[in-house]
């Protein structure tokens, strides 16, 4: 075991892909002697040269659509793609093309791409830069959305999503690049697909990705003092969204909290709520399902107005407390 | 001139006469209610589509258009596969997913017709990438309309394949409208090829109505991307004789302007031209009129024969299942 950054965790799974397989290449803005944005890619310029860290022009939509042909002729892309807010530009080809393209031709090609892309809020970057997009591509069919907690998670599956041979949104949080975790010296991976149940616990089960993992993880134990036991599950990647860890969690807790950073309306806290109202769980709810999403806004800019923005701590902590307490519609 | 060169030449007329009457078919076909949705036929437009793929290599690949019925059939494509495929039939070349508008074969090089105008420009520009890191011979042709060149993904698209010097042809297949909107109200330089300027690549028109034309001006610029020279934007100016889809009830355009391009006629012309050059004699002719009219029918008749796609494979192909290690 090592002792690395998220950010170093995506790095060493791109350079172990890159050296493995000849086919995987990496293309995006500045993500040459500049190191990335984020300096996610800072020193693969000096090891594997400009032939394979491809630095475009400011075309996102262009160089995503470049990729989609690079992929279906059997090379492998990576994509930075600077902040995921820009993921607009790109949405046409990922929606139209990509994930389309194995099913419109009868399943006769495959487009393996991943689309790596910064997101999530509290950097002071406000509303273009800011959002967690989690959401946005949840009900397009064809699609994988990645979605790493920690440096270990990161890596491992940032390796399985370069080994499908699907589409893939691989979503890192910003605030979590500079988090630092164990990760194997060997050869690992992470599947695409299951769920990771972070903590055990009896009283009510939270459901959290990405950063809101970690916020939650820190609410769990605060918890414990005053006697609340709370489960938590980090699903890892959302589509597919690995149910039966949850569905079991909630036949175990009775309870369920969905804790998530994008918009409330029409993210991936809706989806697990319902999914789990479906399920046989349903008859063994003792409180309504929750949903602590972001607010219903866009990212504001002031420090203090973008913190309330998405669930901080003490909202966990609140929201916890009312669903275990029955105090939820006092 | 050489036997090779005549052959190809009536080689070059049977696949236009072909891809016309496909196109007339596959319009018989829709009146009798067999295809279901809309589709793009490419009467008029034949001369872009034989003279520039006729200019290719087997190991090169196009990227086609929603009009591109007759880019799959001079790259080689099986006229029963295509019916069935519009037919909505699970012996089509995409089993009934994808219909005309979709309609592509990775073996035979053509990447796919595409139902949204432009995104292919990109897609067939990360073709070329990737044949250029994989060090291939191979080059693309990327065949999009006059209405594409107004598009976004034309100018990053142009811009990527100069600056990393890659090995496409771009080729504007220009029929003058962009659904119902004129080139003339929404293009304001005297030509599309123009726009090669802003890219310092070479900007080339051509009469869209001679196949030969066509042919020399793609094949001249396939040669400098296949030698490493770069892209070249080419424009073929052409006429669609039909509406833009079936619902066009050509409101917008004259019969007389119709009727002016129809005196240019791709396939009448180069009839005539073979004819007086005596490469073609009308028992050729008629030969090759009874070849294409058996193979419609027989086109035809094994799309409609064909099978449906079972309900049970309704959700196959949305994902590939295995991953991949290296």
């Amino acid at each position: 075991m090592s002792i690395i950054t998220y950010k170093d965790a995506i790095r060493q799974a791109m350079v172990e892909k890159m050296r493995e397989d000849k086919r995987v290449f990496i293309m995006g803005e500045d993500i040459g002697v500049y190191g990335g944005a984020f300096g996610v890619t800072m020193g693969m310029l000096e090891e594997f040269g400009p032939e394979r860290i491809v630095e475009t022009p400011m075309s996102e939509a262009g160089f995503t659509g470049v990729a989609v042909g690079a992929a279906i002729m059997g090379m492998r892309p990576v994509l930075e793609i600077m902040f995921s807010d820009f993921l607009t530009f790109s949405a046409e080809q990922i929606i139209n093309q990509a994930a389309k393209i194995r099913f419109m031709t009868g399943g006769q090609i495959k487009v393996p791409i991943v689309i790596r892309a910064p997101q999530g809020s509290g950097t002071g970057a406000a509303a273009q830069h800011s959002q967690n997009i989690e959401g946005w591509f949840l009900n397009i069919p064809g699609l994988k959305i990645v979605v790493p907690s920690n440096p270990y998670d990161a890596k491992g599956l940032l390796k399985s999503s370069i080994e499908d041979n699907n589409p893939i949104i691989f979503l890192e949080h910003k605030l979590l690049y500079n988090l630092k975790g164990e990760v194997p010296e060997d050869d690992y991976r992470v599947p695409i697909g299951k769920s990771n149940v972070v903590k055990e616990g009896k009283d009510v089960t939270i459901v959290a990705t990405s950063i809101m993992v970690n916020r939650s993880l820190e609410a769990a134990k605060s918890l414990e003092s005053e006697g609340i036991s709370c489960e938590l599950i980090d699903p890892r990647t959302i589509k597919p969204l690995d149910l039966e860890p949850i569905i079991r969690s909630v036949k175990k807790t009775h309870r369920l909290l969905v804790v998530y950073e994008g918009c409330k309306t029409g993210g991936i806290g809706g989806e697990i709520a319902s999914r789990i109202a479906e399920s046989e769980a349903f008859f063994y709810l003792d409180a309504p399902i929750f949903r602590l999403g972001g607010l219903d806004i866009p990212i504001p800019y002031s420090r203090n107005l973008e913190s309330h923005a998405v669930p901080q701590l003490n909202n966990i902590l609140d929201e916890v407390r009312n669903i275990v307490k029955e105090t939820w519609y006092a | 001139m050489d036997e090779l060169t005549k052959n190809l030449r009536i080689e070059m007329l049977r696949k236009m006469m072909l891809i016309r009457a496909f196109e007339e078919q596959a319009e018989k076909l829709y009146m009798k209610n067999l295809v279901h949705g809309t589709m793009h036929l490419s009467v008029g437009e034949e001369a872009v589509a034989v003279g520039a793929i006729f200019a290719l290599d087997k190991i090169d690949y196009i990227t086609s258009t929603h009009r591109g019925h007759g880019h799959m059939i001079a790259k080689g494509g099986d006229i029963r596969l295509m019916f069935a495929e519009f037919l909505g039939k699970e012996t089509g070349y995409c089993k009934g997913r994808g219909g005309s508008m979709h309609i592509a074969n990775f073996t035979l090089g053509d990447l796919g017709a595409n139902g949204v105008v432009s995104p292919s420009i990109a897609i067939g520009t990360g073709a070329a990438l990737a044949l250029k890191m994989q060090k291939s011979q191979g080059i693309v042709l990327s065949i999009f309309g006059d209405g594409a060149s107004n598009e976004g993904f034309f100018y990053e698209s142009l811009n990527m394949a100069k600056i990393w010097n890659l090995p496409i042809v771009f080729l504007c297949e220009n029929n003058m409208y962009a659904m119902s909107a004129s080139i003339k109200r929404f293009i304001p330089t005297a030509d599309i090829a123009d726009k090669a300027k802003a890219f310092g690549m070479p900007g080339v028109v051509v009469d869209g109505m001679d196949v030969i034309s066509v042919y020399e001006a793609v094949k001249a610029a396939v040669k400098n991307a296949r030698n490493g020279e770069g892209p070249t934007l080419i424009e073929a100016k052409t006429y669609r004789y039909k509406g833009h889809s079936k619902s066009d009830l050509n409101l917008y355009r004259t019969k007389e302007e119709i009727e002016e391009w129809k005196k240019k006629d791709p396939i009448n012309t180069f009839i005539e031209k073979l004819k007086s050059s005596n490469e073609l004699n009308d028992e050729m002719y008629g030969f090759i009129q009874d070849e294409v009219a058996k193979n419609i029918e027989e086109g035809v008749k094994f799309a409609i024969e064909s099978p449906e796609p079972s309900l049970d494979t309704i959700q196959k192909y949305v994902y590939a299942e295995e991953g991949e290690r290296k």
